[in-house]
């Protein structure tokens, strides 16, 4: 057998002797094999009983204790187990104590005939020694459970590999926008007028698209409001700081109602002012009808003169 | 072993020519570890993986993102598309500025480009519808962000940085819309810098550094043209840069709701 370091001896002398009440020294002599091992009946262990209806004491082939040489128990109780019970008492003992097989396992049917007097050798407390065969050698001292002992922070998310499943729909997707992009530009043209002359002003003379909201509201209130104020303190300033306006820290709709009718109203507001100044604003910025005085607006010119 | 028809035979040794192509020295040096273009790539899990972290498109994508977020629904592509209109702009808008003169002759070169010059009018309808939809598609993946509430806690910035983007977006189209040098692009422009000339305070100064003068000239179109080819696309691309940065580091695409 190996042998094991003193030191580690002497701590698990330590332990069984402190789980037995018995000293120190004699723990030490009994893992050694040099006196009979103390036994302790504990309740804890009656689930053994329970498996092996004393099987130790009752079996004839107790003469065979040598056949069952401890140190296989000791190491592998699993192959020892499986073999017929009435061979191998000595697997049902509770065998797992890899530091003193030797004498625990060794006789364990004149171990059951010993216990009594094991037992008054020593000066463990008076206990009734319901299960002899039973060496109880250490005990439960606190469950466990099986937790990881490292706290995850973050929750697992479902994620999958952008190759293929990201980038593939992206690459269809820049396709179909280059595809649209060219039958868009082969059927219309853009727009070329005259060259640029300062002296002959258009009318009317209207910005791009994306302006023509902003030049609506200009005919309605003071360029100052309309052109500088309103584009930069509300479009600029106020739509920058927004997130650190709403601090709502919901997402879901029904939980921020109010910021979505905001956004709403806004880009209904947007559009309906940017359909105005597109279609219904004719000469001298005056109201027109689309389909009663046409449409003034040059950026679709080829599709005007198309219709 | 069956003797080859002729027709097999090609077969095989264009099979062969190409396997000893891609896994030639030329095609391993050009293309790393895991990338499909190399011989014997299979699909698994580790080559997946591989194809994002050995390839330049790593600096814009995380080996996996989450699930809902590649659902063509979440998104919209929109983000992306306004990337990518942005691209398809500078490439025909690069091949714009080698038929365009930003001075008196603008004009008669916009014409010449449409009329003598192979695909010109196609690539400069492009270039104008492309920009057009790109202020649209912007505009759209801003109330996308915003009906999902992507803009909350930790992408605040991110949104910043996307109102600046909006913001350059705009000036780019606007400072792209004088330079055909016609009746549409320099009253367009007169409109826009006259709103700026109401700016309190400061407004006549605005106006003044906008036109390079009292007025929409040469002088503007010039000005425009610089910002527009060079001074905006650098800042744009800047802006991009750490917009893409940011969504990454802000944990992937925000949601699900
Ligand atoms: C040139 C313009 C822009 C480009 C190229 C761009 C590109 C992108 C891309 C590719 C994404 C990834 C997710 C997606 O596709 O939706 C994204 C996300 C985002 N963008 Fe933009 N964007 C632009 C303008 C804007 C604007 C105008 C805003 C808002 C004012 C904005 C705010 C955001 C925010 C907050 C996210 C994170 C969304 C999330 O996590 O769900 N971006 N952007």
């Amino acid at each position: 057998m190996v042998d094991i370091p003193e030191h580690l001896l002497l701590r698990s002398a330590e332990a069984r002797a402190k789980a037995l009440g018995i000293s120190v020294e004699q723990a030490l002599a009994e893992m050694k094999g040099e006196t009979e091992p103390t036994v302790v009946a504990k309740d804890p262990e009656i689930k053994v009983i329970d498996e092996t209806p004393a099987p130790a004491a009752e079996t004839p082939e107790a003469e065979t204790p040598e056949a069952e040489t401890p140190a296989p128990a000791a190491e592998k109780p699993a192959p020892a187990a499986e073999t017929p019970a009435a061979e191998t008492p000595a697997a049902e003992t509770p065998a797992p104590e890899a530091e003193k097989p030797a004498p625990e396992a060794e006789k364990p049917a004149p171990a059951a005939e010993k216990t009594a007097p094991a037992a008054s050798k020593t000066d463990t407390p008076e206990e009734v020694d319901f299960a002899p065969e039973v060496k109880v050698t250490q005990r439960l001292l606190t469950v466990v459970k099986a937790k990881p002992i490292q706290k995850p922070v973050a929750e697992p998310v479902d994620k999958v590999n952008t190759w293929p499943h990201l980038m593939l729909p992206e690459f269809v997707s820049l396709m179909a926008m280059t595809a649209f992009l060219i039958l868009l530009s082969a059927i219309l043209q853009a727009p070329l007028l005259e060259e640029a002359n300062p002296n002959v002003t258009p009318n009317p003379a209207k910005a791009p698209w994306y302006f023509l909201g902003l030049q609506e509201l200009l005919s309605y209130w003071d360029p100052q409001i309309a052109g500088v104020m309103i584009p930069l303190v509300l479009g600029v300033v106020l739509w920058m700081a927004f997130p650190y306006i709403d601090r709502n820290p919901e997402t879901h709709p029904s939980k921020r109602k109010f910021a979505i009718m905001f956004y709403t109203f806004f880009l209904a507001g947007a559009g309906v002012l940017t359909i105005i100044g597109v279609l219904f604003r004719g000469p001298g910025w005056n109201w027109t009808y689309p389909w009663i005085d046409g449409i003034w607006f040059d950026d679709l010119l080829d599709w005007i003169h198309f219709e | 072993m069956q003797k080859l028809s002729l027709r097999d035979k090609i077969k095989e040794a264009r099979i062969s020519a190409a396997d000893s192509f891609r896994g030639g020295k030329l095609m391993s040096s050009i293309f790393r570890p895991g990338s499909p273009f190399r011989k014997g790539y299979v699909d698994s899990p580790r080559n997946r993986s591989y194809v994002v972290m050995n390839n330049v498109l790593y600096h814009l994508h995380p080996v996996k993102v989450k699930r809902h977020g590649v659902r063509l629904s979440y998104t919209l592509c929109l983000g992306g598309l306004s990337f990518f209109l942005f691209i398809v702009l500078t490439i025909t808008g690069i091949w714009l500025m080698f038929y365009f003169r930003p001075t008196e002759l603008a004009y008669v070169d916009i014409q010449n480009l449409q009329t003598s010059i192979a695909f010109g009018s196609l690539v400069r309808n492009m270039h104008r519808w492309g920009a057009h939809l790109m202020v649209l598609v912007v505009f759209l993946h801003m109330s996308r962000v915003f009906y999902h509430g992507a803009y909350k806690a930790p992408r605040e910035f991110n949104w910043v940085i996307g109102v600046i983007l909006l913001l350059l977006t705009l000036l780019l189209s606007f400072t792209g819309y004088l330079l055909p040098w016609d009746q549409l692009a320099i009253w367009a422009v007169t409109v826009g810098g006259n709103m700026a000339g109401y700016t309190p305070v400061i407004g006549a100064q605005a106006k003044f550094g906008l036109f390079a003068g009292l007025e929409a000239t040469t002088a503007t179109l010039l000005r425009f043209y610089v910002l527009h080819v060079l001074f905006l696309p650098f800042i744009i691309v800047i802006f991009m840069a750490v917009h893409f940065w940011r969504v990454r580091k802000d944990g992937g695409i925000s949601g699900p709701l």
